[in-house]
């Protein structure tokens, strides 16, 4: 395909390489520098889509990210859905297609990288246009750290898509002359392709750098393809332009109908004519600039429409010079033409009365309503805003800590204007730091520009079609119209916000860049309020459409969550182990044998433990050490038990509550010397409770000599357990008595292993003989090894936490988190031996005394048994009870409780599970009913405690 | 993405801090003695005030200190952060 | 019987922190007897029964003769040993500080340390921490509790050029920072040919 739209020469593509790309199916060729939209227009195609509602083609409106018509699909290198034709920077074996508003996400993974990075700088320049430029030269020659940020492909912002000139050449030579100024300044970081999208607190701003998609298919693998900034500046400069806004007129969809200032884009910097025969309509005059410049490049302009009763004298001149047709006082009322425009319907225009319209050939309908400054990071940063009557646009309204706005931002639309303002915005935010700007700091000077005339305010054309505003678009990409508009207000809504939610204006893709003012305007008019009172929407981050994937970054795959692992993990790998996540620890769950499944696996291991030895990897129990003279002051406030009390060289049970008296987590207690104890939590309770025990010593208790230290990884932790776990451990510790008189329940004796100190603790979470080896983890491998070989004989068999669950579940031991809800006393537990009632207080005790914490219908723990001695309960099921008659009572039916642990058990050669049942200890004994898949099985309650109650096995 | 003050790091990301809830509010010297009610109060119930308010801060991902900061509700604006063996500073 | 072999959360790494070019080495920490020391206040006694002046800049480390004093927190410090195993040092340390209402922890295996140098490291610490790490601000001495990826870590700076730095990671989280440190390191690994 040709290109036959291209202009000869000019624009800022390399015109030496040609990329082949596919839109639609069909192959077109376009240049590096292009985007999809330029280069679809150089090859003469306007339509990109059709409309989301009504099926209307639709075409490139605009040049960048304000467009609301030119949506697509790429799918070629990667599918990514609704990217804007105009964003999208060609590459070789580029695959799109036009989309009716809505995309399709990919169906495979994306393979590409994404990251994020943290910058700090002193001043954050956001825009490389003129203002921006001057701003970011200012701050770099002071030495400051500067960052400066832009979302386009090469630096020069509104200079990329104009003729001007600056220090009498053209002034993107200044532009080129300013970057390579910034290159050479070691604390400037200067990103093109990188888009702020958000404006948070105390200078944060989220920017997202496109690194590679320009690449296409040759981007580098190991690179990211998109990287979050995440830039924390002292200051920030706001140097983000301005959008041009359209006029609404009936049929101002057709392809073929553009922003003035967009045609001048494409023609300057693609080198692409957006059609060979133009009408330009007007209320200000900025458009002259693009009437006279495709004159200029051999376009037919065949007359400039303006608004504004005397048109612009200022520019009469000139257009009359290159013999463009001026309508002053005239309007565009409509156009005709289906997937492109080919007439524009001028009217005569005066005190809001239109006349009767005729029809001007055209094949290309630009349109300028004048600016609307890119306010949206100064009102994220809760800025306010203010209407400006001249301008007919927002602007910002006060100045900010730290944050300020220039340029065309701030409503400054000549360029020797904005690089003054650039520059004086630069210096204030340096001298609000207290940074000296360098003493040379020249500005390049602009040529001397008219006054412009004055700019009319009109937001929309009465509509003569007879459409009734049904076809006149406000928001291109919601398809909504004056129409809806006038049906809001008609509805009674008056608040903007409703209005943008009745109307659907300005939730597209787009966000209402070109919509969201337009609707400001005709609300206020239907209205009859000022357009301040009207205000706008919210302006909300991200400005442009941000992938979730580049907001994850690396944090995917399995950086999604840190997955923490014991001294241990390799070999319960190379073991074979099935792992379960334990919060973000890996814990093997089971070591299936060839053949076994879980079940059968758990049983095998549960029987070695209860008839002869097995060993656990429980180092990722919490330790904490507790050290100071009052350490025990602490514990016995902390504990619901006594801790004091406590010797050196015993272990103790205990439970933690919180001030409302539920219990928060349970452990042992190590007491290591008069003022030092050793505490170990539940895996998932570990950081919470060194929080917690810091939090009531620091902030409650400052006075008490205590410190807590985690010693969670300092510390591997190996229970062995089982009737032959004695032989073991005398086996591999010979130095240490295991007899239970010189090593009896629930204490501790510290050993030397070659060499290396070595705690064992008699503490048993099976109701079995057993011990526990604890041992710095740089050893933990060779004495796990030492462990098992000195076990082959007792056929010593590695279990994981599966079994530990059945094994504590048969012997009634909760999991706090597990068997408890957060709505759990020691007393619903069945532990009322651990709550003391010596101590005059501890956290939790005056809650037990509150009166629902005395019924005797509070949900306590049992244990059931299913009656068909089978069913392996659904932890989580309901608990019902039947009425004296046998049947259920009517719904809804009352629930009295829910299992919490269930499972298989070798040792009572049936399932058995815990549960939280109302009154549950009083109906021990009772028949209840668990509804499972429909079916109501019957179960038995019984105590907690089904394996040994007499506790006979703990010494072996 | 707000900067809190620790008073001893300086400023850092506020994900590196955890919220403490209303400071000032002592853990009763005898709870035994309180009434359900003067015992829930303590428990239960916090003041939620819009504007000016003592909060308790831990710079939980730093050095692990609790702090106190006068934070306005409205606006999110730490006005000052202090120890805790500093007394509360008096606002106008 | 044979001496108990030790292990390192990392052996797994090390070939591909071996391959890493020079811009961008990671290196594994030997084991160090390290204890967590907590001091109400520092004067002339602890510096006297320490051997050591404890840093009292918040976020700031000493080296000692022997390891390094990193500040922790306004009573509490991090004092590593090369010449001390772990239980000799919190033996030592204990005995000097109990006197003075201090305690001391053994924590020499509760986390490992990985040494950072190179011209590009300081862009991969940038890639997942916080804070500002430019050497005007964090130069050699400089250290910090906080957050790299989603690991706590302390951070110390060794060097005024930001080419030096060291890790002190939580073992259990490793090899969760060993891969997220090479993934971050990936683009400084390889030309774009490759």
């Amino acid at each position: 395909m040709t290109s036959p739209f291209r202009t000869a020469e000019g624009g800022r593509i390399d015109r030496a390489t040609t990329l082949e790309f596919t839109f639609d199916g069909q192959t077109h060729t376009g240049h590096p520098g292009d985007t999809l939209a330029s280069a679809l227009l150089a090859a003469g195609r306007h339509q990109i889509a059709t409309s989301i509602a009504l099926g209307r083609p639709r075409g490139v409106a605009a040049a960048w990210a304000e467009d609301p018509g030119g949506l697509v699909q790429v799918e070629e290198p990667f599918p990514e859905p609704m990217l804007l034709a105009t964003t999208v920077e060609l590459s070789d074996g580029l695959v799109a297609h036009g989309l009716p508003g809505q995309g399709r996400l990919a169906e495979v993974a994306d393979s590409a990288r994404y990251d994020g990075v943290h910058h700090h700088v002193d001043v954050l320049v956001v825009g490389a246009g003129p203002a921006g430029l001057a701003a970011a030269l200012t701050a770099a020659r002071s030495g400051a750290r500067v960052a400066l940020v832009d979302e386009q492909s090469e630096a020069g912002g509104s200079l990329l898509g104009g003729a001007d000139r600056l220090d009498d050449a053209p002034a993107m030579r200044w532009v080129a002359a300013a970057v390579a100024e910034l290159a050479a300044h070691p604390e400037v970081l200067h990103l093109q392709r990188t888009t702020a999208f958000g404006s948070y607190d105390d200078g944060f701003v989220l920017a997202l750098e496109r690194r590679t998609d320009h690449l296409g298919t040759a981007a580098p693998k190991q690179v990211s393809r998109q990287r979050v900034w995440r830039l924390r500046a002292r200051s920030v400069v706001v140097a983000t332009g301005a959008h041009e806004r359209p006029v609404v007129f009936a049929d101002n969809d057709r392809p073929g109908t553009m922003l003035a200032g967009a045609a001048r884009t494409f023609l300057h910097r693609y080198g692409v004519l957006p059609g060979r025969q133009a009408v330009v309509f007007t209320t200000n005059d900025s458009a002259y600039d693009a009437a006279l410049d495709l004159h200029g490049a051999g376009v037919r302009v065949e007359a400039v429409v303006d608004a504004r009763p005397a048109g612009s004298p200022q520019r009469r001149e000139a257009c009359e010079r290159a013999g463009i047709p001026v309508l002053p006082g005239a309007v565009v009322v409509g156009t005709r033409g289906v997937e492109r425009v080919t007439h524009a319907l001028v009217a005569p225009f005066a005190d809001g009365e239109v006349g009767a319209a005729s029809p001007i050939a055209c094949d290309l309908l630009l349109v300028s309503g004048g600016w609307n400054p890119a306010v949206h990071l100064f009102s994220q940063a809760r800025g306010r805003l203010v209407y400006d009557e001249t301008l007919g646009a927002f602007l910002p309204g006060e100045e900010l800590d730290g944050l300020s706005v220039t340029g065309a931002a701030a409503g400054v639309l000549d360029l020797a204007g904005c690089l003054v303002d650039g520059q004086r915005v630069a210096r204030a935010a340096l001298s609000a730091l207290a940074v000296e700007p360098a003493g040379e700091d020249r500005l390049p000077t602009a040529p001397e520009e008219v006054v412009p005339a004055a700019p009319l305010v009109l937001w929309r054309v009465p509509d003569t079609s007879g459409a009734e505003g049904t076809t006149s678009f406000v928001d291109l990409q919601r398809d909504a119209t004056v129409a809806d508009i006038a049906r809001a207000v008609g509805a009674g809504l008056r608040s903007i916000e409703h209005i943008k939610r009745y109307t659907t204006i300005g939730t597209a893709h787009d966000q209402g860049k070109t919509s969201g003012v337009l609707t400001s305007g005709i609300t206020a008019e239907l209205l009859g309020v000022p357009v301040q009172d009207t205000g706008t929407t919210t302006f909300r981050p991200p400005y442009t459409p941000v992938a979730f994937a580049a907001l994850a970054g690396r944090d995917r795959g399995r950086l999604f969550d840190p997955e923490r692992v014991t001294a241990l993990h390799d070999w319960h790998v190379v073991a074979g182990a099935v792992f379960e996540d334990v919060g973000q620890w890996k814990r093997p769950r089971y070591y299936p044998r060839p053949g076994e499944d879980m079940a059968a696996a758990v049983l095998r291991e549960c029987a070695a433990a209860r008839t002869g030895v097995g060993i656990l990897d429980g180092s990722t129990l919490g330790k904490i050490d507790v050290q100071g003279p009052d350490a025990a002051v602490l514990l016995d406030r902390l504990y619901t038990n006594m801790i004091s009390s406590l010797k050196v060289g015993s272990v103790r049970y205990g439970v933690m509550c919180g001030v409302d008296g539920m219990v928060i987590d349970d452990g042992t207690v190590l007491r290591l010397a008069e003022d030092r104890f050793l505490l170990l939590t539940t895996t998932g309770g570990a950081a919470k409770i060194l929080d917690w025990m810091e939090e009531w010593a620091q902030t409650e208790w400052p006075d008490l000599r205590v410190h807590c230290t985690s010693v969670t990884e300092q510390w591997v932790t190996f229970p062995v357990v089982g009737p032959r776990s004695r032989d073991v451990i005398g086996a591999v510790f010979p130095q240490v008595d295991v007899s239970n008189e010189a090593f009896p329940f629930m204490t501790w004796r510290d050993t030397i292993l070659d060499g290396v100190p070595v705690r064992l603790a008699r503490i048993s979470f099976s109701g079995e003989l057993a011990f526990e080896v604890y041992v710095n983890p740089w050893y933990g491998v060779a004495v796990w090894e030492r462990l098992l070989e000195a076990g082959r004989p007792h056929g010593i068999t590695p279990y994981g936490t599966e079994t530990m669950h059945v094994l504590r579940a048969e012997k009634g031991y909760p999991i706090i988190g597990q068997d408890t809800d957060g709505t759990v006393t020691p007393h619903d537990l069945g532990m009322a031996w651990a709550v003391s009632k010596k101590k005059p207080d501890f956290i939790g005790k005056r809650s037990f005394a509150r009166p629902a914490n005395q019924d005797p219908l509070r949900k306590q723990l049992v244990g059931l048994l299913p009656v068909d001695g089978q069913t392996v309960l659904p932890e989580g099921s309901q608990i019902v009870d039947f009425l004296a008659d046998g049947r259920l009572p009517p719904p809804p039916v009352p629930m009295l409780g829910h299992v919490t642990s269930s499972y298989r058990s070798a040792e009572l050669a049936r399932p058995f599970a815990l549960a939280l049942v109302k009154g549950g200890r009083s109906r021990i004994g009772d028949t209840l009913h668990v509804p499972v898949d429909g079916a109501l099985v019957p179960v038995e309650v019984t105590g907690s405690v089904l394996v040994d109650p007499e506790g006979a096995r703990r010494d072996g | 993405m707000q900067l809190i003050e620790c008073p001893w790091c300086g400023p850092r990301e506020e994900v590196e801090f955890s919220y403490g809830g209303q400071a000032h509010v002592p853990y009763p010297d005898t709870p035994g003695e309180l009434t359900d009610e003067e015992w829930a109060r303590y428990v239960f119930f916090r003041d939620n005030t819009r504007g000016r308010f003592a909060e308790r801060w831990h710079h939980s991902a730093g050095c692990r200190r609790w702090f106190n900061a006068i934070r306005d509700t409205a606006t999110y604006r730490f006005e000052r952060v202090y120890r805790l063996d500093e007394p509360r500073p008096v606002t106008p | 019987m044979a001496e108990l072999l030790r292990t390192h959360p990392l052996m797994a790494w090390s070939r591909a922190f071996e391959r890493l070019p020079e811009p961008v080495g990671i290196t594994v920490e030997p084991f160090v007897a390290t204890a967590d020391v907590r001091l109400a206040s520092v004067g002339a006694a602890a510096s006297e029964a320490l051997g050591v002046d404890l840093p009292t800049v918040p976020n700031t480390w000493v080296p000692t003769g022997t390891g390094r004093a990193v500040w922790l927190g306004p009573d509490e410090w991090l004092l590593s040993s090369t010449t001390e195993t772990p239980e000799q040092l919190e033996a030592r340390i204990r005995a000097a500080v109990l006197p003075l209402g201090g305690s001391a922890t053994d924590v020499s295996a509760q986390r490992i340390g990985l040494r950072l140098t190179g011209a590009r490291v300081r862009d991969v610490l940038a890639k997942g921490c916080s804070i500002d790490l430019h050497p005007r601000v964090f130069a050699r001495g400089s250290s910090a509790q906080t957050s790299l990826g989603q690991a706590g870590v302390v951070l110390m700076a060794l060097s005024d050029a930001g080419d030096d730095y060291v890790v002190l990671v939580r073992s259990s989280f490793a090899g969760y920072l060993a891969d997220w440190l090479l993934d971050a390191a990936l683009e400084f690994t390889t030309t774009h040919d490759s």
